[in-house]
């Protein structure tokens, strides 16, 4: 196999606070080919979205990148200057957000918005930018695109919103969508529409993708392979179908529990006891002991990484290994 | 996150980090010690006329007068003491906007609960002439009310209060209104308790905090006021010679280079009204839920 | 939007009709303007007289609505010490006033909401600090003193500019103006500075509240994910998003400088309408005083109606249709 696209390695991202420093991205490694999609699993406050908020370098201050490097095809984009790294946002990883009423800019027209996303790598004019825009458009299935780059934000349905934010994250064809929560806001039906279209897209195009998701069903119908990510590190990752046919984490284990689909009728779902430890008072050892079923005093000591075959894990029991 | 402190020393720890705050508010707590020590500390009584001699009048700070002592702000077209007449101009002041500040506080948060509670019509015509008296400049309104009733201290504190209530009313409205629908007050409306009792303890603490952002913003622009209205010759009687009367007085000897006469007065009452807003300033960050992470 | 226009018009004539009923009574109660009509020694045949002229010896509704009839056919009155008519009167001062407080207003909004950008964009640095400093001055030190110590210092001191008056006009559609001669211009410059200083202020103010809410929005971030430049981020989109408040606020400031230039023109002993004011209250003329107060509710109420029209040229979510 060729070299990884993106290659992250002890990456760590730190908020320092009143209370201490916030760990929100403790050690995390991992890496994406081109064209593959990785789907980033994790509960809010696991450090998901900071992690990919690192990777662009686009941590809100006081937040710094602490330790660790990520690597754009061997070359490492972490601390680079502020221009180099705004040369790749946009047009080499570019990021679609949760909350598509959130993050287009309502007082202005979308086609406005578009034309300022493409002229921030390319000097195109008004009318090659205008076809381009439609172009785009069109490809992320808008009816009557000519005309609605016209209309402003609020005259489309959230669908749509969430589609035009998709066309500007896909405007310079960038070789990485990083795709935070993207389908949370939106109304069931259309999550599902979504979902097939992007993945057809990132086909299409031969975009990276990483899908960053609470809903592990949502990411397992997306992602070729996962990462699940709990108290700022990635416990265990592999391909999609092992991981959730056989997880070696309790912690994957308790959230494929706690599917509606994979409960049995009737039975009672499963949730997992306790809540998300704070990162302020992390556990010594393996983060994840406190609430875990198998924990044992030897969790009090970090966990080895485990290395199996295409597939990892961060835990001192795992689950289907033979001892 | 995690709150280890009780909201209240949490809200002190904050306001702590801010330097200027801190010094603000020591620059204010000063000032009315000087204030209210005025007549024990002062070389002279500056309104003692008998121990006034024109031979001492318009002398520059550091002319050492008949009487003996220093004055080191120099003094004025009496021959006061300038530094003397100056924390006694304090004191008026300091008074004038307590007093204004307060009232119009009380009036205000009256006004704005009552509205809040009643409800319905009354609310809603009540709110909308605050409004409106809202979008005139307040000291416009100051100004007319102060000529039209004339010269006098409790005149002058009318004049303020009837332009500044309004704030007051519009804030103590907003927060109580958001309350007066929530489930628990509905709830203790319910019950057989006097509504009094319920406007006291339920919808009147909700709307303190930014009540008290409002104040001192309300008892900087009062002081503020009072000046510039006694500068204008609305304000204040003669007798009671606030820092604002103090400058107006000064003015006409400015163009003939006799600064001081007008500009201590004036830099006494930029501080006073620079550390009150620093405080404000602050308070207000503290409380904008917005910017709170 | 029509049934909203005519509202706002009725609701504005009420306005005028109680301000002016309201400053009648009042005007009546502080003084007997016959006093300020005629000389103390004149018999008391030309007292009657005039007394019968100004109809002073009618009951004091009865003067109101003689007033009010005659005002409503442009008529209100001739000044007690200006001898002409008070429409008349008012008018020739408006230009000073108007010139005045344009220079003021566009120069602290020119300047105050760049500063206060910055202020909003980087909170924590010495210089936005340095600027919040000096807008918390701006609104501490009174008009007055600083029109003083501008006087003291530029002319008295330095003698580099005049203490006051407006200096050599040139006319301009049939109307005197200061600003289109040097000598009206070196006039202008201390006044105007003078009224700047609190709108300067409250536009830092305004311009930082507003940058920092946006900084923090995903439409920021979004924008950023998507390549802009800082300064495109700042330009296009901040700037848009927080010019709502600050039409707003210039509207308002411009309107209550403009009927309250009071403190300004007094010292600067500059011929406007603030200065106009001042001088009928001292010497109670009472038409004038009434009529000017009118003319401010007026000018209000249109203010604010062309303020909340300008929402919907700012804001395309208050539009109607389209969508």
């Amino acid at each position: 196999m060729s070299a990884p696209l993106l290659d992250v390695s002890g990456l760590e991202t730190q908020f320092p606070t009143r209370d201490g420093v916030v760990r929100a991205v403790n050690g995390v490694s991992f890496t994406v080919n081109r064209g593959e999609i990785l789907g980033l699993v994790g509960e809010s406050g696991s450090g998901k979205s900071v992690t990919g908020f690192s990777l662009i370098g686009l941590v809100d201050a006081p937040g710094r990148i602490a330790a660790g490097s990520v690597k754009l095809d061997g070359r490492d984009i972490v601390g680079l200057p502020n221009d180099e790294l705004r040369a790749i946002r946009g047009k080499r990883i570019s990021m679609v957000f949760q909350d598509p009423s959130m993050t287009l800019n309502p007082v202005l027209t979308v086609g406005d918005q578009m034309l300022l996303a493409l002229r921030a790598h390319e000097r195109i004019s008004a009318g090659d930018g205008r076809r381009r825009c439609v172009a785009a458009l069109e490809q992320v299935g808008i009816p009557d695109p000519g005309r609605r780059l016209d209309s402003y934000p609020h005259q489309f349905s959230g669908g749509m919103r969430q589609r035009v934010a998709i066309a500007i994250a896909l405007l310079h064809k960038p070789d990485l969508v990083i795709a935070d929560e993207p389908t949370t806001a939106l109304d069931v039906s259309i999550q599902a529409q979504i979902l097939t279209e992007m993945k057809a897209l990132a086909r299409d195009t031969g975009t990276a993708m990483i899908w960053i998701s609470h809903d592990l069903a949502t990411v397992s119908s997306m992602a070729d392979r996962i990462a699940v990510m709990y108290a700022g590190r990635i416990v265990e990752s592999g391909p999609t179908a092992t991981v959730l046919r056989d997880p070696r984490h309790p912690y994957t284990r308790g959230l494929l529990d706690s599917l509606p689909a994979i409960a049995q009728a009737g039975e009672d779902l499963a949730s997992i006891p306790g809540t998300t430890p704070s990162l302020l008072k992390l556990p010594p050892g393996c983060p994840f002991a406190p609430r875990c079923p198998r924990a044992q005093p030897v969790c009090a000591n970090e966990p080895p990484l485990a290395v199996e075959g295409d597939r990892t894990f961060l835990c001192h029991f795992p689950l289907g290994v033979r001892a | 996150m995690i709150d280890r402190a009780s909201p209240l020393a949490r809200f002190f720890g904050e306001f702590r980090e801010s330097r200027a705050a801190v010094f603000g508010l020591v620059v204010v707590g000063l000032m009315i010690g000087l204030a209210l020590l005025a007549p024990l500390i002062t070389p002279q009584d500056p309104y003692d006329l008998a121990s006034l001699t024109l031979r001492d009048a318009r002398r520059p700070p550091g002319y050492v007068g008949t009487a003996g002592f220093t004055h080191w702000l120099g003094t004025d077209a009496q021959g006061r003491d300038l530094l003397s007449a100056i924390l006694y101009g304090l004191r008026i002041s300091i008074q004038m906007g307590l007093v204004a500040g307060a009232i119009g506080l009380v009036l205000g948060a009256s006004v704005g609960t009552t509205a809040a509670y009643l409800g319905g019509r009354v609310e809603a015509f009540v709110m909308r002439l605050i409004d409106l008296q809202l979008s005139f400049p307040a000291i416009l309104l100051a100004f007319v009310i102060a000529a039209l009733l004339g010269q006098g201290k409790w005149q002058l504190v009318a004049a303020l209060v009837a332009a500044q209530y309004a704030y007051f009313a519009r804030t103590a409205h907003g927060a109580a209104a958001a309350e007066r629908h929530k489930d628990y007050v509905e709830a203790a409306l319910s019950t057989p308790l006097p509504a009094r009792r319920v406007v006291f303890r339920h919808i009147l603490p909700n709307a303190l905090p930014p009540l008290i952002v409002v104040a001192t913003v309300q008892i900087a622009s009062a002081i503020s006021l009072e000046a510039t209205l006694s500068f204008l010759g609305v304000g204040l009687p003669p007798t009671e010679p606030s820092l604002g009367m103090l400058i107006a007085n000064g003015f006409p000897y400015m163009l003939s280079g006799r600064y001081w006469i007008s500009i201590y007065p004036g830099v006494a009452l930029i501080i006073l009204i620079f550390a009150v807003n620093l405080v404000g300033d602050q308070i207000r960050d503290q409380l904008n839920p917005r910017l709170r992470r | 939007m029509l049934g909203f226009l005519i509202q706002r018009i009725l609701q504005a004539a009420l306005v005028v009709l109680a301000m002016s009923a309201l400053v009648f009574a009042g005007v009546f109660a502080i003084g007997n303007p016959i006093d300020v009509l005629i000389s103390p020694d004149a018999t008391q045949d030309i007292r009657a007289a005039t007394i019968a002229k100004y109809g002073f010896d009618r009951p004091l509704w009865e003067q109101y609505f003689t007033f009010l009839g005659r005002a409503l056919h442009g008529d209100f009155g001739q000044s007690f010490v200006y001898n002409m008519p008070v429409g008349r009167l008012i008018l020739s001062r408006l230009p000073a006033t108007l010139e005045l407080t344009l220079a003021a207003v566009l120069g602290a909004t020119l300047l105050g909401v760049p500063l206060g950008m910055y202020a909003g964009y980087r909170p924590q640095s010495r210089f936005s600090k340095a600027v919040m400093a000096l807008s918390i001055l701006g609104f501490s030190v009174p008009t007055f003193w600083v029109g003083l110590v501008l006087i003291f210092a530029f002319a008295v001191n330095l003698g580099w500019l005049p203490a006051g008056g407006r200096g050599a006009t040139a006319p301009l559609f049939g109307v005197e103006w200061s600003f289109l001669t040097a000598d009206g211009l070196q006039h202008m410059i201390l006044p105007a500075i003078n009224l700047a200083l609190f709108k300067f202020a409250l536009m830092i103010r305004l311009a930082r509240a507003g940058t920092r809410e946006a900084m923090l929005t995903d439409t920021v971030k979004f924008a950023r994910a998507a390549g802009l430049s800082e300064r495109t981020v700042l330009l296009r989109h901040v700037l848009r998003l927080i010019a709502i408040p600050l039409v707003t606020v210039f509207g308002l400031e411009f309107g209550s400088t403009l009927a309250f230039a009071v403190v300004t023109e007094t010292i600067f002993s500059w011929p406007g309408l603030g200065k106009l004011i001042i001088d009928s209250i001292t010497s109670l003329d009472r038409p004038v005083m009434v009529a000017y107060l009118m003319l401010v509710a007026l000018f209000f109420i249109v203010i604010n109606l062309a303020v909340d029209l300008s929402y919907a040229a700012l804001d395309p979510r208050m539009r109607k249709g389209r969508a």
